[in-house]
């Protein structure tokens, strides 16, 4: 059974609403449509990648899973179980790390552990365990200003599993990174899926960093969003163990990144056109 | 070298002060963060600190001891050079020393009024008002605006209202008090409650409406209660713009309250610094005039900490 089952979802926004990246069509009676009858099935355990132009919905989609908005038509179901609010079940890893600013790293890892009850003390030994898991051990006493982007990220990553949701829900969560940081934090993440076995919806739009991560990658249809198309990736050299450069300067890799480029290209375009014709008007 | 930036930041708008400490209080701290990964921050951290001996290290004391020494000089320049002048000015015969006494001589009357105690019963009858006023005002403001600026239609309802409020100098406002509440103790605490109130009440309610909407949507995200979302994420994210609120009107307590004392008190800073003109015992006025200076720059000082205490781990801007 799959764990995570989109049926014909759509959502739609009233227009005061459209604003920023949910951007969408207008639609009839001032609402405009952001996704538009989403399918998609997601496995237990599987690491399943959403790519698509901007403004094309992504977001809405982790929203609607994450069960922060309520689909308009059609449902989620998670486990077979239809998705009415939000739960720790999923967390959440936000773009913007989000992390409270006057907790240290480790109170920042707690802070999603006092929500399921965890007594006090274990809350620290297991928010160090996370810490750990992320490469921070040392960095437990510092504050979100004290640490780089990376680190914050990283402890995003570990406040989100210390609660040990099954399901992790990341929405471009190393989008704003440099670019090594990002590499090392894309390896960081595909060995903690292998070590912990969560099934993970990554949104991005990076084609490269999709293909990397993803062992599926959901190629969305400019607004309203759709599935265009979910691409399985595969790597048989990723069963010996390559990773980084290695994979990435192979063959597949560039055939897998020009199959998604192309099934992304026309949906860009489109975007861009829909955003043109929108500020002209 | 913090007390040295304390001292800076005087009076009641302490904008040029903020920028100074921003500045310097999270240069040591960032400085290994902006490493882009973990281990080389690791590695040289622990490396540099056990490294030199104990005799660079005495050194970096002294230098620092001669460092703060001279923040220190610097920043006492200008105090007392305008004393210096005070003192000089009467004795030159470039003001009239009948109306501008030589500082040495206000310090004469101002150990005389602590000596007879007269300086400390008029004090005490004007910080009890002062901070009674104040007390109140931070017990009735800060729930206040926690409340209206959680719900938002009533934060635009009543945003308007309270502008006009708090630009109707609560000066102007004096004679109605007077006449709704007597010359008495009622009408003096309540004219600093009211003067107190408006700081506290707007900046709480513009903190709470200012909190990070990326955390909110987090602890939605895991389904924290509205009560827990309050207590976990508004709150402590509101504590440093509302204590910013909070020391904008201890200054402010002081300000109007002294004011208040010159109509119709019988003891109080105001009314020493009044009834001493009135008498023509000018170097107790002026006594009455430092000691209330004193008092402002301590208090606003004594603040301004407790603030930078609860506000450590703001992003430097």
């Amino acid at each position: 059974m799959a764990k995570i089952v989109f049926e014909s979802v759509t959502k739609t926004f009233p227009r005061k609403q459209a604003k920023g990246r949910r951007a969408g069509v207008l639609g009839a009676g001032g609402s405009f449509t952001a996704l538009d009858g989403v399918d998609l099935e997601i496995g237990a355990g599987e690491f399943v990648v959403v790519v698509g132009p901007s403004g094309c919905g992504k977001s809405t989609l982790l929203d609607l899973l994450g069960g922060l908005t309520r689909p308009s038509s059609g449902r989620i179901l998670l486990d077979g179980e239809p998705v009415t609010g939000p739960g720790l079940d999923r967390g959440i890893v936000f773009q913007q790390y989000a992390l409270l600013p006057w907790r240290t790293a480790l109170g920042n890892i707690e802070f999603g552990l006092e929500a399921t009850g965890v007594p006090r003390r274990e809350r620290t030994a297991r928010a160090r365990e996370f810490l750990d898991l992320v490469g921070l051990t040392g960095f437990e006493d510092r504050h979100p200003h004290e640490l780089s982007g990376g680190m914050r990220q990283r402890v995003a990553i570990a406040r989100s599993l210390a609660y040990d949701p099954d399901v992790l829900l990341m929405d471009e969560p190393f989008a704003a990174l440099d670019a090594q940081t990002r590499e090392s934090l894309q390896d960081e993440l595909r060995r903690i899926w292998q070590r912990t076995g969560k099934t993970v919806v990554f949104i991005t739009h990076g084609i490269e960093e999709a293909v990397y991560l993803g062992q599926r990658v959901a190629v969305m249809t400019s607004r309203p969003g759709r599935i265009k198309e979910a691409v399985p990736v595969s790597f048989g050299d990723r069963a010996t163990g390559a990773g980084g450069e290695e994979l990435r300067s192979s063959p597949e890799f560039a055939r897998y990144r020009h199959e998604i480029w192309t099934l992304l290209h026309d949906e860009v375009a489109r975007a861009q056109q829909l955003e043109k014709e929108e500020a002209t008007v | 070298m913090s007390t040295a930036a304390d001292t800076k930041t005087t009076g009641a708008g302490a904008a040029p002060g903020d920028g100074v400490r921003a500045t310097r209080t999270p240069a040591p701290v960032r400085e290994p963060a902006q490493a882009p990964d973990s281990a080389p921050v690791r590695e040289t951290a622990p490396a540099r600190e056990p490294g030199p001996a104990a005799a660079p290290a005495a050194r970096n004391a002294l230098r620092a001891a001669a460092h703060w020494l001279r923040a220190a000089a610097l920043r006492s320049a200008a105090v007392l050079a305008l004393l210096a002048l005070w003192e000089t000015a009467p004795r030159l015969g470039l003001v009239d020393s009948t109306f501008l006494p030589p500082v040495s001589e206000v310090a004469a009357a101002w150990w005389e009024l602590a000596g007879n105690g007269q300086l400390a019963e008029h004090t005490q009858a004007s910080l009890v008002r002062s901070f009674g006023g104040f007390g109140i005002a931070v017990v009735v403001a800060v729930p206040l605006g926690l409340l209206i600026g959680w719900y938002r239609p009533v934060a635009v309802l009543l945003g308007p209202l309270l502008e006009v409020f708090r630009n109707t100098a609560a000066l102007a406002l004096l004679p109605v008090f007077v006449l709704l509440l007597g010359i008495g103790e009622t009408s003096k605490v309540s004219i600093v409650v009211y003067a107190c109130v408006w700081p506290i009440l707007l900046n709480t309610i513009s903190a709470v409406g200012n909190a990070d909407p990326t955390l909110v949507r987090l602890a939605r995200s895991m389904d924290l209660s509205t009560p827990r979302l309050f207590q976990k994420v508004i709150l402590p994210a509101s504590v440093p713009a509302v204590f910013t609120g909070i020391r904008l009107a201890g200054a402010v307590s002081i300000l109007v309250l002294v004011a208040a004392e010159m109509i119709g008190a019988k003891a109080g800073l105001g009314y020493l610094i009044n009834a001493s003109q009135f008498n023509f015992a000018i170097p107790e006025m002026y006594a009455g005039i430092v000691t209330i200076s004193a008092i402002g720059v301590a208090f606003n000082q004594l603040l301004v900490i407790v603030e930078r205490r609860l506000s450590l781990w703001r992003v430097p801007a």
